[in-house]
């Protein structure tokens, strides 16, 4: 297996300092806020890998990055040996982007409503100079719409069906990978239901490579077959789905286990987690989990763990085993 | 629950309407729950269902045209559908607390959470400034604000989430109410926060005997928290029951539909469970059965006439053809 997209000691840095004068009076220093710090992890063509974590944990910036929607602070992405921030050949980064599509969250907010959808399914490729030639109708049918609804506005659409029109734009540039940012999260259980089976679906016909994010664990488990889990920034445990939901290593992954709602947990009395997430600003020293950590030791308000490989799985803590 | 106890809250056969230019619109269709006290009832559904609009009927935040059009809602042994707006005033806050899903727009962001605790506290309970700074100390304790003699005069946008989500369940319980409507308590919060959240609400619960509608869509939040739960679709009441035997033997194609497409019930398997197409307008509900369309037992009955009602069925699932438990695992 050859790994599609490979991703090395990836940060990102957002200044969110009060703008100068404000700095100036108040004599404040400026505020950085570490939102992906160091995070390294390949993905292999035609898998489907998924980031987990809490809100602020940075599974939407690593995404962005992939896409290249966001520049990395430090590190590089590199996409079939392309590194886009680097690459100085326009036609080589032209064709790396091509291959790479993106669907969001909201499929309210990512489809524009003065526009036909049969012009946002093509816009990939007209805007590459390409012909449509019917390509929206086949790719309506093919995400369970009808071809006539090309001529239709987004607003004519539920929730469920604009997910559809999204996948469908993203599919138009025959794209090997798509980067899909919490694209069930706004929708209905049985609607949900809907959409993911046809991802799965579309990913065995083209044989796609997913990069899913996801809060919702029991979707990553539907859908992945390799999940890294962040904390604050920072990849924290990364296994394949089996060997994860098994045997989760890391105490923040235990935890976060845990605290997910069951199906079958009729009035389960469980000790709810300590703390929330703490200030990205100001991180913790060391381990970035150890004031809520169960197992903390003295050495892991000290020392950042590095990712080491526990029985197959790799894990950045001092203690797992 | 015994049936000789009186329900802290009691609605019957309870109808919402909003007119509109193309016709009269139900959002809610003879609905019927009793919530007892110091339990707490779970209402699903996906979103249209009726599920909110059912709790802001009962505390009178319809906002207009939406109005009552029928039907019964009793609060503790009175009857409050029919109360004029400065009644209804009264008893909101006092004997029916709210928590909404976003705790930022519930709160006040010019004031200090102490002083919005003390005024709530002083309107509702008749004491002092003093006493009533007092009592909204020890609300915040009571939730799980650490430092909270300090944090009282700490305004919102100084807690995070989670904090603030205590905040405002402090806030619907400081008045002692006996029933707490939660209408999606913890949909914006994190898993780690939403199960301290869930915790929280079930202990006050437990320990006051206060009765709770929980309103949600997550299934596993329902199964967690919930002592009955009732499922609702296209504004009418598709079936109701103990927690657990509604979630692990359905007797409503919906529900077992629903039930069957949530990823856990599918585990291992390729394919989700799906049910095809999606929950008809309000506008243009399929007659007889508005679940009829998309429902696998569907026969002729259903798709004529009058809706099933849970009365007129036996009591537990609006289908004129309920999954029989026994008879499906011997299929």
């Amino acid at each position: 297996m050859t790994a599609l997209v490979r991703i090395s000691g990836l940060s990102r840095v957002f200044d969110v300092s009060k703008p100068l004068l404000n700095r100036l009076i108040e004599r404040l220093p400026k505020a950085m806020l570490t939102a992906v710090s160091d995070v390294s992890l390949e993905i292999e063509e035609r898998t489907v890998y998924a980031l987990v974590g809490e809100s602020g944990s940075g599974k939407s910036t690593i995404g962005k990055m992939v896409v290249g929607l966001l520049p990395p602070s430090e590190g590089a992405v590199e996409i079939d040996g392309i590194d886009l921030a680097s690459e100085t050949d326009a036609q080589k980064i032209d064709a790396a982007r091509s291959e790479i599509q993106m669907i969001f969250q909201d499929p309210f907010a990512s489809l524009n409503p003065r526009w036909r959808v049969r012009d946002i399914i093509n816009e990939p490729v007209t805007a590459r100079g390409g012909k449509a030639n019917g390509l929206a109708e086949r790719l309506l049918d093919q995400v369970g719409l009808n071809a006539a609804d090309a001529a239709k506005y987004p607003h004519e659409f539920s929730g469920g069906q604009r997910q559809r029109i999204c996948i469908a734009r993203a599919l138009a540039s025959q794209p090997r990978m798509i980067v899909c940012d919490e694209p069930t999260s706004a929708l209905d259980v049985s609607v949900q239901a809907q959409v993911l089976n046809l991802m799965s679906d579309l990913q065995e016909e083209f044989g796609l490579t997913y990069l899913f994010i996801s809060h919702d664990l029991t979707v990553v488990q539907h859908m992945a077959d390799r999940i890294g889990v962040l904390y604050l920034g920072r990849l924290v445990e990364e296994a394949a789905a089996d060997a994860l939901f098994e045997t989760p290593r890391h105490p923040y992954t235990q935890m976060l286990f845990a605290a997910a709602p069951k199906m079958d947990g009729f009035g389960r009395e469980v000790e709810p987690p300590k703390g929330e997430i703490p200030d990205p600003i100001s991180p913790p020293s060391g381990c970035a989990f150890h004031p809520r950590c169960p197992i903390a030791v003295d050495r892991c308000s000290r020392e950042r763990p590095e990712m080491r490989q526990v029985h197959g799985t790799r894990v950045a803590c001092h203690l797992a085993e | 629950m015994s049936e000789s106890m009186q329900p802290t809250l009691s609605i019957r056969k309870l109808v919402v309407e909003i007119p509109t230019r193309h016709g009269i619109l139900r959002p809610v269709d003879q609905v019927s729950y009793d919530i007892q006290p110091g339990e707490i009832l779970g209402v699903v559904g996906e979103s249209g269902a009726g599920k909110s609009m059912a709790g802001n009927a009962v505390i009178g935040l319809l906002s207009p045209p939406a109005h009552i059009a029928g039907g019964e809602v009793w609060l503790n042994g009175n009857r409050i559908d029919n109360l004029s707006r400065s009644q209804m005033r009264r008893k909101r806050g006092r004997e029916v607390g709210m928590v909404f899903q976003d705790p930022l727009t519930s709160l006040n962001p010019l004031l200090p959470i102490g002083d919005q605790l003390s005024e709530t506290i002083i309107e509702h309970l008749n004491v002092g400034k003093s006493e009533a700074r007092r009592r909204a100390i020890a609300a915040l304790e009571e939730v799980g604000i650490p430092a909270a003699a300090e944090r009282v005069d700490s305004y919102p946008h100084e807690f995070s989430g989670g904090m603030r989500q205590r905040v405002v369940i402090a806030l619907a319980l400081c008045a002692e109410p006996t029933l707490v409507i939660a209408d999606e308590p913890t949909t914006a919060l994190d898993v780690s926060v939403q199960a301290q959240i869930i915790a929280l609400l079930r202990r006050l619960c437990r320990e006051r005997g206060t009765a709770v509608m929980l309103v949600t869509h997550d299934m596993g939040v329902i199964a967690e928290a919930a002592d009955r739960v009732a499922v609702m679709y296209a504004g009418r009441l598709a079936e109701i029951g103990p927690v657990r035997e509604v979630l692990t033997a359905p007797r409503h194609p919906y529900t077992a539909g629903l039930m069957a497409s949530t990823p856990l019930a599918s585990q291992g398997k390729r394919r989700l469970n799906q049910i095809p197409g999606s929950m008809p307008r309000l506008g243009a509900l399929p007659e007889g059965c508005a679940f009829h369309p998309r429902c696998p037992r569907a026969a002729a009955r259903c798709a004529a006439g009058d809706s099933p009602h849970i009365d007129s069925c036996d009591g537990r699932a609006a289908c004129w053809f309920p999954i029989d438990a026994s008879a499906k695992e011997s299929a």
